[in-house]
């Protein structure tokens, strides 16, 4: 390709370049361009609309009303409860995340015989659907078998108490944080693995010849270094989590109290079993809102280190 | 290397083009044969229609919730009785799984919303259907079908008024379930000297018994919120009557009056006696708590029969819920006929088939529910059913909400939520400013 622009390059003021290759490019990447454009940003602004209308029926009814489902939103006792459990689960789902990462990707950076074993072993979960984790997880945790049975065979549970897990209401959401901690922590481990296998031997070798423990090795050499694996870990993790809908539907539903609602399933439910078209599009705009302004500023910060390199 | 790259991306393009053409291949096939089975049922008139029946073709694509068990069994049983008559046609099952229907609801809305109806679909009567599908123009009225086959006589007036609107009959019920029914453990009531409560009393007597012994009073299954909001309804049934009741649903009894004030203390004491881990389970799981003997009593629909049934259990009673002697708090699955079903004559002899008495007497034995029809009943029930069928005879005949009759689905959605998060929050203020809100939100103008 280089060769035949090279030909081309000659006879260029005041004519118009027609580079076959670029005709091509342009002509591969329209379909999906106009895709996504329909697909995604045309019904992202339809959403908008339907947001600020009435159509709570079956019936579409576009009469403009403002903002008033956003207004109406906010009281409903569901929907807060529905931020509160979302505010939980992502703080914990991947503070939680990112500590079993590290610590398993330091653990399997000991440069040990059996590394390849037990690095796909902990990336197995992230195989499977959130449905299939969610399901399992569901019989683990219900107070009246799994975990407890086994903590009560240990000696640690008493069966005529036993912890409620995710139809206690002070739980509740935290309990579906295990199940979703459990499947994303060997995506953040591997992330971290390849991170520390990236951090040359020389600077950790100069560092111990200076006296540094491991300890202040970890702490001030190695975590700074892994500081953008960290943000990439934070941003994929915070979206995963913004938008969780299909853990929550297998492994508990909305809950008692719905202490493990959130807002997808509230959206789901308000629009498809209630009808309330224009309530589902508020829940889905607010959404919209929360994610963009945890990725959006990743991809400028991005695109502003691509364009410096 | 260029090269290389360049037969590989051909490759790849090419896969990806072969790959799309045979999806699209395949969309084709299917719908030519829905053009094909439409040449030979236009040739039948509709008054000869059940003559033609084995030379009829082409698909019947049924939607439904009944996916396990009895239900599934009767929906067979009816599927037999109709390839009898009609062997050239191919049923189609579309059956949707998921407690009270809520999945197949929402899958079926996306249908026909978006223009992809079945040719008939399981409903609830009442203004599930009225506010819904009928409000938006996306059903055919069957009067010309209920007086050829003298639906209009065959099943008793408190169904006629629920199943019609406008003036028009929009769907055909198939079977009648009792939503105000308590199932005991026999044994346990017989151990602890307890008789079938009648009043909320008797009730909370009995319970305050098996409390004592260690064995739950009362099984409760919420993970599917409807469980909740079900037993909850028993209770605005039995508090209020059938009058008050009825009144709330079109704004002549007050959400914010002292009958639920009254409704909702009962249900706060109910909840004192349930099993802690009710939101964990579902209705038919808390229903294997009353079968190991691990509690005493619960209060579900009468489908909880087809499921003892099911389970081979036999050592249970029943009775009304407390309150509700003499109230019948009815719900219905019927069959609707959508604008633009594809295989039109198929579905209409299939809703001949679901009102007829061969028909109802077919199914309900299997699926555990009483038939619509008044002059059906002749067929294998079992005592429960036989005594619904006296009661159904007389007793008055209230529309239940949960399950569709008497609201539409967005009221009942935001009915539902309150009462799920007073299961926990057990505020009777809060609940109570809730429910006149969800009132007020979806409240229709009759």
């Amino acid at each position: 390709m280089e060769a035949t622009s090279s030909v081309q390059a000659s006879p260029q003021v005041g004519r118009r370049r027609f580079n076959f290759d670029r005709v091509i490019a342009i002509a591969l990447i329209a379909p999906s361009l106009l895709a996504i454009a329909v697909f995604v940003y045309f019904f992202i602004g339809q959403t908008a609309y339907v947001s600020l209308v009435r159509w709570n029926d079956l019936l579409p009814d576009y009469t403009f009303v403002g903002l008033r489902n956003y207004d109406k939103l906010f009281q409903i006792e569901r929907f807060q409860a529905d931020m509160s459990n979302t505010l939980k689960f992502t703080v914990v789902f991947i503070f939680v995340c990112l500590a079993v990462g590290l610590l398993l990707a330091n653990l399997l950076d000991q440069k040990i015989k059996g590394e390849a074993i037990f690095r796909n072993i902990f990336m197995f979960p992230l195989a499977i659907s959130f449905i299939v984790t969610g399901v399992a997880w569901r019989w683990l945790l219900t107070p009246s078998s799994g975990v407890n049975l086994i903590g009560s065979a240990i000696g640690i549970v008493d069966m005529k108490n036993p912890p409620g897990w995710f139809t206690d209401p002070k739980i509740g959401i935290l309990a579906v944080a295990i199940a979703a901690v459990w499947q994303t922590s060997g995506y953040v481990m591997a992330m971290y693995l390849a991170g520390l296998r990236s951090i040359p031997d020389e600077i950790k070798e100069a560092a111990r010849i200076d006296g540094a423990t491991e300890w202040q090795l970890f702490r001030q050499i190695t975590l700074p270094l892994l500081q953008p694996i960290t943000l990439s870990a934070v941003i994929i993790l915070g979206h995963i989590s913004l938008k969780i809908f299909d853990l929550t539907k297998s492994m508990t539903g909305p809950g008692a109290g719905f202490s493990t609602d959130v807002p997808a399933l509230f959206m789901f439910e308000t629009t498809f079993s209630g009808s309330h078209f224009s309530q589902g599009a508020a829940i889905a705009m607010v959404l919209l809102v929360v994610v963009s302004v945890l990725i959006i500023p990743y991809l400028i910060y991005n695109f502003r280190n691509e364009v410096r390199s | 290397m260029q090269k290389h790259n360049r037969s590989v991306m051909t490759l790849v393009a090419l896969f990806a083009m072969i790959t799309m053409v045979l999806s699209a291949c395949d969309n084709n096939s299917t719908t030519s044969n829905a053009t094909t089975s439409k040449t030979p049922a236009a040739a039948n008139t509709p008054a000869a229609s059940n003559s033609n029946g084995s030379a009829a073709t082409g698909k019947l694509e049924m939607f439904s919730w009944w996916t396990t068990g009895g239900e599934s069994a009767g929906l067979k049983a009816m599927y037999k009785l109709y390839t009898k008559d009609r062997p050239n046609v191919e049923i189609v099952n579309q059956a949707v799984a998921g407690a009270a229907g809520s999945d197949a609801k929402a899958v079926l809305k996306s249908r026909m919303l978006g223009g992809d109806p079945p040719d008939s679909f399981q409903v609830h009567m009442g203004h599930e259907l009225l506010d819904g599908y009928v409000a938006a123009g996306q059903v055919e009225p069957l009067d010309d079908l209920y007086k050829s086959e003298g639906f209009d006589k065959a099943f008793p007036q408190g169904v006629l008024d629920i199943v019609s609107g406008n003036g028009h009959y929009w769907s055909v019920p198939v079977n009648i379930h009792r939503a105000n029914v308590l199932w005991y453990n026999k044994k346990v009531f017989t151990d602890n000297g307890l008789a079938a409560p009648v009043t909320f009393d008797d009730f909370f007597k009995a319970a305050d018994v098996l409390k004592a012994k260690g064995i739950t009073p009362l099984a409760l299954g919420d993970k599917v919120p409807f469980a909740s909001a079900h037993l909850f309804e028993t209770v605005l049934v039995g508090t209020l009557g059938a009058e008050n009741y009825k009144g709330l649903w079109n704004g002549k009894t007050k959400w914010d009056g002292p009958e639920v004030t009254q409704a909702l203390n009962n249900f706060k004491k109910m909840l004192g006696y349930i099993n802690s881990d009710h939101a964990a389970l579902t209705w038919d799981q808390a229903n294997d708590m009353l079968i190991a003997g691990k509690a005493g009593m619960t209060i579900m629909g009468d489908w909880v029969d087809a499921d003892y049934k099911a389970k081979a259990f036999t050592d249970y009673g029943w009775t009304t819920s407390p309150g509700t002697k003499g109230l019948y708090d009815a719900l219905s699955d019927t069959f609707a006929l959508p604008k633009g079903a594809k295989n039109k004559e198929n579905a209409l002899a299939w809703l001949k088939l679901a009102g007829s008495q061969v028909g109802q007497d077919a199914f309900n034995p299997l699926k555990g529910s009483i038939p619509a029809r008044i002059d059906a009943g002749k067929g294998d029930y079992d005592a429960y059913l036989l005594s619904a069928i006296a009661d159904w005879k007389k007793d008055t005949i209230v529309p239940s909400v949960v399950h569709g009759a008497a609201a539409k689905d967005g009221w009942a959605t935001a009915y539902t939520d309150s009462v799920n998060s007073f299961v926990t929050s057990l505020d009777v203020g809060k609940t109570q400013k809730a429910l006149v809100q969800a009132a007020a939100d979806n409240m229709t103008s009759k």
